[in-house]
């Protein structure tokens, strides 16, 4: 607030349109950072006509928060008034705040200016409801179209879907826009029914499955005829709020891992939740967001998307969070000794890919390297494996792996040791 | 010893590779005219940079090599190290001397080397793709300075004519003293005289639109208002961020 004021003052801006449309973007970019999606990947759209802009499927983080977190998109909300009065959230009917929105205008304007200077890879719309789903989301999709159509912008879109808003309009933005998204908001039913009175599961549910069986439709549209306009080229995705309900890591994964294979979802993210106001109903308004858990369940994610892991080997009943002091592939490979230690000279790439503390470039690396040569320690080494975590789960040349009379937890204590110590060390 | 000393273009490299096999020199090092120091003990010859020479070198190495490997020998030269004649002359004579792809042999130590190389180079690239901060000048011609780390600007040139067809650009490595000029047409090497550091960080009000100053304080503004303070962690921070580009990013000039 107060940096505000000085920058205003420091330029000696005139006072009117310049400061009324700061104070705005001041207040619903902060009112949309807890999303946290901020993907620019996943589209190609080249760039037409030679009009502005491209996505090239990579995505580009422009920038980064001091809270290390990645800045690619123009974030904001198109309004913050809000018709409904969610406990967890900022923008909430009874929380006492001033509200402000922006015209079409401003957020096209805003868009292309940042975009010409590189600062974005496009514009991530969300909005507060006011009136109605069908009258906020009708603007959402104005914007895009205008930004689409009058200014041949093809930078990156993702637009946020209101709740309850009617199929036309979802399939009118998904045509402009790269990425859908709709968020599920908690990781079950009954934690939204507790904390999101007003808003039901159907209406979240509705534009999902919608949106899946449009982008299907498309995909088959394309086939046929290769000009047909891309349905939200980069898929949809959706967010949940962690430590604000009481579910276990292992429902949240459950819920995930059913998103994924229901809706198709590119993305399922995580957000620890941050404290913005008293409510009995939430954890006590001083208390620091969930980062570690946060941090745990992405690498869950993770496991589940790219190496081949599935929730319950994760889980089981007698574990069912995530520990914090290892990560959950560590956890899992210390729970299944049987299977270790692999030998990364002849073991398949799926087993390779399960040793701790290896990726899965290195896991490439080892598969194209080993056609010359025997691999031995020094090699993995140099692709970059964490082998403080490695070495206790493979076998090669010169190398035996752990220990044979240890068990789980005596490796375990030499990882944590291990890595403690070469902390200290490096003090000095 | 026979030193073969090149021109420091990469067409002069790729000659100096001909002329290594040409001349079946076996004990042949590699230098850039820029960078060498004459040595008593050893045999000077000069290498004249000849496109046709080059030209069968690069058909060489595409016969045997992905798109990859050849973007490789390419981030090699461009790394600016003091070694990389010496890697690449090595890395030429293993493709040439084997008749299999050794591209992915993360067996050897110089394919790994040089892998590790190109990756540095794909990822100052990347990072220029996104630290690029233009300024609206006068004229209607979009201006930035950077300083990267290697010489990437032949990499994100195309990158940059893509994305921003419909307007004029530079973009101006302080560092190497050059820049790319896009025309609306092409792009092209350009040259200053005498670049006065504060005037390519800090341009005079006249000089620049008048949307200009708006646009870096609404940026500005952005920048601090999506922060999340409660998740405040300056290490992460300047590891995505590093310090060494803080002056020239819009947002950090504050």
């Amino acid at each position: 607030m107060n940096q505000l004021l000085v920058l205003i003052q420091k330029h000696k801006f005139p006072i009117g349109m310049s400061e009324k449309i700061m104070k705005k973007l001041q207040i619903l970019a902060d009112s949309a950072k807890y999303d946290v999606s901020c993907s620019s990947s996943g589209s190609k759209r080249k760039n037409t006509q030679r009009g502005l802009g491209n996505t090239n499927g990579m995505g580009i983080c422009h920038s980064f928060t001091e809270d290390g977190r990645c800045v690619s998109l123009l974030k904001i909300l198109l309004t913050n008034h809000c018709i409904y009065d969610c406990a967890y959230c900022v923008s909430r009917r009874s929380n006492d705040v001033q509200r402000v929105a922006f015209t079409v205008e401003e957020v096209v304007s805003m868009t292309m200016h940042f975009y010409r200077r590189n600062y974005i890879e496009g514009l991530f719309l969300s909005s507060g409801i006011f009136k109605n789903s069908d009258y906020t989301m009708e603007r959402l999709v104005r914007i895009a179209k205008t930004l689409r159509t009058e200014h041949k912008f093809n930078g990156y879109i993702h637009l946020k879907t209101i709740p309850g808003a009617s199929n036309e309009l979802v399939r009118e933005a998904g045509l402009y826009a790269d990425r859908l998204s709709v968020n599920v908001e908690l990781p079950t039913e009954q934690s939204l029914v507790k904390l999101a009175p007003e808003k039901n599961t159907a209406d979240i549910v509705k534009p999902m499955s919608f949106i899946r069986h449009t982008i299907e439709e498309n995909r088959q549209e394309i086939q046929l005829y290769k000009h047909a306009p891309a349905f939200v080229p980069a898929g949809q995705s959706t967010q949940m709020i962690i430590g604000a309900s009481p579910e276990s890591d292992w429902q949240i994964m459950q819920q995930a891992d059913s998103l994924y294979k229901k809706f198709h979802l590119k993305r399922v993210y995580y957000s620890a939740y941050v404290p913005v106001q008293q409510d009995q109903r939430l954890p006590d308004l001083h208390s620091l967001p969930p980062v570690q858990r946060e941090n745990r369940l992405y690498q869950t994610d993770w496991l589940l998307r790219f190496y081949g892991f599935s929730v319950n080997e994760i889980f089981n009943p007698s574990a069912p969070n995530l520990e914090t002091d290892v990560d959950p592939k560590l956890t899992w490979a210390l729970r299944n000794l049987h299977l270790f230690p692999v030998d990364i000279n002849r073991a398949d790439y799926e087993m390779i890919l399960r040793i701790p503390g290896l990726g899965v470039k290195s896991a490439k690396k080892i598969v194209a390297g080993r056609k010359f040569h025997h691999l031995t320690l020094d090699h993995l080494r140099q692709f970059g494996v964490a082998l403080n975590r490695a070495r206790y789960f493979l076998i090669c040349i010169g190398w035996n792996g752990y220990r044979r009379d240890w068990n789980a937890a005596e490796i375990k204590r030499q990882i944590i040791a291990g890595n403690t110590q070469s902390t200290q060390l490096s003090l000095f | 010893m026979v030193h073969f000393v090149y021109d420091g273009s990469f067409e002069g490299l790729l000659t100096a590779v001909f002329d290594v096999y040409e001349g079946k020199a076996e004990r042949a090092q590699l230098f850039s005219i820029k960078t060498y120091q004459p040595d008593v003990f050893a045999e000077r010859r000069d290498v004249f940079t000849d496109s046709v020479k080059a030209n069968r070198v690069w058909k060489g190495l595409f016969r045997k090599s992905s798109p990859q490997g050849l973007l490789n020998v390419y981030s090699v030269y461009l790394s600016e190290r003091t070694d990389r004649e010496t890697l690449l002359l090595a890395f030429f004579r293993r493709v040439f001397a084997e008749s299999v792809s050794i591209e992915d042999d993360f067996s050897s130590p110089l394919i790994v080397q040089i892998s590790q190389i190109s990756r540095q180079i794909h990822r100052e690239k990347h990072r220029f793709e996104a630290f690029v901060r233009f300024i609206h000048l006068k004229g209607n011609i979009y201006f930035a300075s950077i300083e990267p780390d290697f010489n990437i600007l032949p990499l994100i040139g195309p990158h940059f004519a893509e994305r921003y067809a419909d307007q004029r650009w530079i973009i101006y490595d302080t560092r190497r003293q050059y820049g790319l000029y896009y025309d609306l047409q092409q792009v092209q090497e350009v040259y200053f005289e005498a670049v006065p550091d504060s005037l390519v960080l800090d341009l005079p009000s006249d000089q620049v639109e008048e949307d200009e100053a708006l646009m870096q304080q609404l940026w500005q503004v952005y920048f601090q208002s999506v922060n999340i303070v409660e998740r405040k962690n300056m290490k992460l921070h300047r590891k995505h961020l590093p310090i060494r580009y803080w002056k020239y990013l819009t947002e950090k000039k504050i």
